[in-house]
């Protein structure tokens, strides 16, 4: 009985300390240190939200610049149920999806010379992969230029602008923000 | 593999090992019930702890009183636990109305966190409401860890004690472990995720409009996306450094909001490592030998930076089908390339390839890249290190208890070899030690054997398979090595949130754990109670290059000879035959 009743007497305080007083802790540190990142790294343009820096949104109008696919359920880049398509990599629904997509980047633009960068056309783990490599944004530099009648040596200019390196030099892999980077593509004149 | 992978990952275990000695160092000393920096602030909160419970700090259980507290403690978690997930409808803190679970999925999910396992049947951010997620979820992250932390000091007490029956206070074990290990650093790590951009908020979503409408629910363009947050660093935080791996959201460290950064994903790694390698110094320190701890430390990385090598390789070769499709796995300056299904750009090959093998071979499971979407041998690396038994590294506690045991096995390995009775430690290893070390190694073989078995002979367990042919056996494999190994990650396209798979997996989870910590404590029992006996001539030195080489051989052999037939069946053949049609 009185190792039942210490028990409950433990779980009590820890709840209290870990589940309560811990995450508040946390919250108010993050608050007062980091606001902006702590309530999701969002983006504004005019004084409106118009994302996360960190979350991708998914563009398929062929001026833009499209992002990894996303195998999220209902919809794509559903940031309310994250997740991959968790497809084996010899599972014919992976190649069949994967072939589809090859056709249609390759509908939007006819003759591109280049084999596809591989990030173009496989789901992302999180279905909200907020990068491409810098190959997958020049390789659609052609189709994004020509849609908005710009120079194509304007639009590559942008991208290698914005370029991230490796974080610190060597930590991660270099990438491009593809929201950053149709944000910026939208600030140029037409 | 790359320069730059080579250095990252170099980097990552140069860090990992700077940091055993001082942190192992300083949980010794909270095991040993000395005073600790920390103790300036958390000292009265412990005091209150040990007074709200009529304790003192210096008191004592043997083996028995030790479990019995030690299971009383899970059996009360679980049973809140599961009450919480199943009422949370009924519950405050639940802005987004979410209802409670089914009895099957809360019994499963009550389970797996009690046990450290964190398994997830259901979506975080599609399920659970913030209260589940914090009161719930957060207080069994920190106690699982901080019981196997504790039933790992019990047992190094029996190796450094003598001719006693008493193995140190769960209770105090378990506030000091809570107080003066995790909550410290986790506080550290989660303002750290924080500024990379990992969420800590109250709101739990916040609606944002698009650059560009997409389609969203039944095909309707939406101009809006609805973004899930929450009190995520502080889980993340913990979820890491007590080795639970139970991610907020579904896409657990893949999701950006859990881990938005190179830098986020280094430290997050670096988080599911530490406390298990730094064990091995708190050992050493405990039983007066640091070689000793060492030389387990030497042995985890002896098997982990081939395996770490090996996932990389297959990863990197891409998917030899894509090759004729015109696709472009090359690397080069531009791109990291590799095979990306599954994998998120900022970690890239490199990034996912060790994170997926830190976090099988810790009993970590949480995921920055999805391991059903691995290569067949990728996917086969994670596979084997949590049924090697969760020991290189481990679980926080649970991982060195594992290796312990194992390390007697290679004593008395070595003893049957020269004909001596084997001893460790100065501990005469006799037939007790040998069977409950044995239990210790065999109970999740037989776990994962049986229930792999069960999964794949069943209706109920083959209706849960997504992917054909061999890669559906390897999903069941891996979920039921998961669930015995206190793993948490899975090959996720399996659909686990039916009742088999629910009840199935609870009863390999909760055997894996406690099949394995009654007899720990049972060994340390038996040990406190020896004598110690002096090193002679014929003593068998266990700091030793050759002693690492004996450890590592005999837990090798003995997840060969147990999981090489199955692998066989998933992972290789699936190799095999994908570069036949290639």
């Amino acid at each position: 009985m009185k190792m039942l009743a210490r028990t409950a007497i433990l779980l009590a305080l820890m709840t209290v300390l870990t589940g309560i007083a811990y995450p508040l802790a946390v919250t108010g540190i993050a608050g007062l240190a980091f606001p902006g990142r702590a309530g999701g790294s969002l983006v504004e343009r005019d004084g409106q939200v118009v994302g996360s820096a960190l979350v991708g949104q998914c563009f398929e109008d062929p001026a833009f610049f499209r992002g990894r696919p996303s195998a999220t359920g209902p919809f794509p880049c559903n940031a309310t149920a994250s997740g991959g398509s968790n497809l084996g990599p010899a599972n014919p629904a992976l190649l069949e999806a994967v072939r589809s997509r090859v056709d249609a980047l390759r509908a939007q633009d006819p003759g591109h010379p280049d084999p596809v960068p591989v990030d173009l056309v496989t789901a992302s783990a999180s279905g909200l992969d907020p990068d491409i490599s810098p190959a997958a944004a020049l390789w659609q530099v052609r189709r994004v230029a020509r849609e908005r009648g710009l120079d194509e040596p304007v639009v590559r200019a942008l991208v290698e602008a914005l370029v991230q390196p490796r974080q610190l030099g060597f930590l991660g892999e270099p990438r491009v923000n593809v929201l950053d980077l149709n944000l910026a593509l939208e600030a140029l004149p037409r | 593999m790359t320069g730059n992978a080579i250095l990252q990952d170099a980097l990552l275990l140069g860090v990992l090992v700077l940091l055993v000695r001082p942190l192992g160092g300083y949980m010794a000393r909270v095991y040993q019930g000395e005073r600790v920096l920390p103790d300036r602030v958390l000292g009265p909160v412990e005091r209150l702890c040990y007074r709200t419970l009529g304790i003192g700090p210096g008191d004592e259980m043997d083996w028995k009183g030790y479990a019995a507290a030690t299971l009383a403690f899970a059996g009360l978690g679980m049973a809140l636990l599961f009450a919480i997930l199943v009422l949370q409808g009924v519950l405050p803190w639940n802005p987004e109305g979410r209802p409670g679970m089914s009895w099957h999925l809360a019994l499963n999910t009550a389970v797996s966190f009690v046990t450290n396992t964190n398994w997830q049947a259901y979506g975080g951010e599609t399920t659970l409401s913030p209260l589940s997620q914090s009161v719930g979820l957060t207080v069994q992250n920190f106690v699982s860890a901080a019981t196997g932390m504790a039933v790992l000091a019990a047992l190094v007490r029996g190796f450094a004690r003598r001719s006693t029956r008493m193995l140190g206070s769960f209770w105090v074990d378990l506030v000091r472990g809570t107080l003066y290990v995790l909550l410290p650093l986790s506080l550290v790590v989660a303002t750290v995720l924080v500024s990379q951009g990992v969420v800590q908020s109250p709101e739990t979503s916040v609606m944002v409009t698009r650059l560009q409408p997409f389609p969203g629910v039944d095909g309707t363009r939406s101009a809006t996306q609805d973004l899930s947050m929450g009190p995520v660093a502080s889980q993340v935080a913990i979820k890491q450094l007590g080795t639970n791996g139970g991610g907020y959201f579904n896409a657990n460290s893949a999701h950006p909001f859990e881990n938005p950064t190179p830098l986020s994903s280094f430290v997050e790694m670096l988080a599911i490592l530490l406390i298990a390698a730094a064990l091995t110094h708190t050992f050493g320190r405990m039983v007066g030998d640091v070689r000793q701890g060492r030389a387990l430390l030497a042995a985890m990385l002896v098997v982990f930076v081939p395996l770490v090598a090996g996932l990389h390789a297959a990863e990197q070769a891409g998917n030899p089908a894509f090759d004729a499709m015109g696709i472009d796995q090359a690397e080069g300056d531009l791109s990291a390339g590799g095979y990306l299904e599954g994998k998120e750009v900022r970690f890239g090959v490199a990034g996912s390839a060790m994170w997926a093998a830190a976090t099988t071979a810790a009993s970590n499971g949480s995921v920055n890249a999805m391991h059903d979407s691995l290569t067949p041998l990728g996917g086969l690396v994670p596979m084997v290190l949590i049924q090697l038994g969760e020991v290189v590294f481990g679980g926080v506690g649970s991982g060195l208890y594992g290796m312990l045991a194992f390390a007697i096995i290679a004593v008395f390995v070595a003893g049957l070899m020269v004909g001596r009775t084997p001893e460790y430690l100065g501990k005469k290893i006799e037939a007790f030690d040998m069977k409950m070390a044995s239990l210790v190694v065999l109970v999740p073989c037989a776990l994962v054997l049986v229930g792999t078995a069960l999964g794949v002979s069943t209706a109920a367990g083959r209706a849960g398979i997504l992917n054909p042919g061999p890669h559906g056996f390897s999903e069941v494999l891996y979920a039921f090595s998961s669930a015995a190994g206190n793993n948490g990650s899975a090959f996720a396209g399996l659909d686990a949130a039916t009742p088999f798979y629910d009840v199935a997996l609870a009863i390999a989870m909760f055997a894996g754990r406690y099949g394995v910590i009654v007899p720990v404590l049972a060994l340390a029992g038996s040990l406190a109670a020896k004598k110690r006996i002096p090193a002679g001539a014929g003593t068998l030195p266990t700091h030793t290059p050759t002693f690492v080489g004996l450890l590592v051989a005999v837990i090798l052999l003995v997840g060969a000879l147990t999981f090489l037939p199955a692998l066989a069946l998933g992972p290789i053949v699936e190799h095999l035959q994908m570069h036949a049609a290639g």
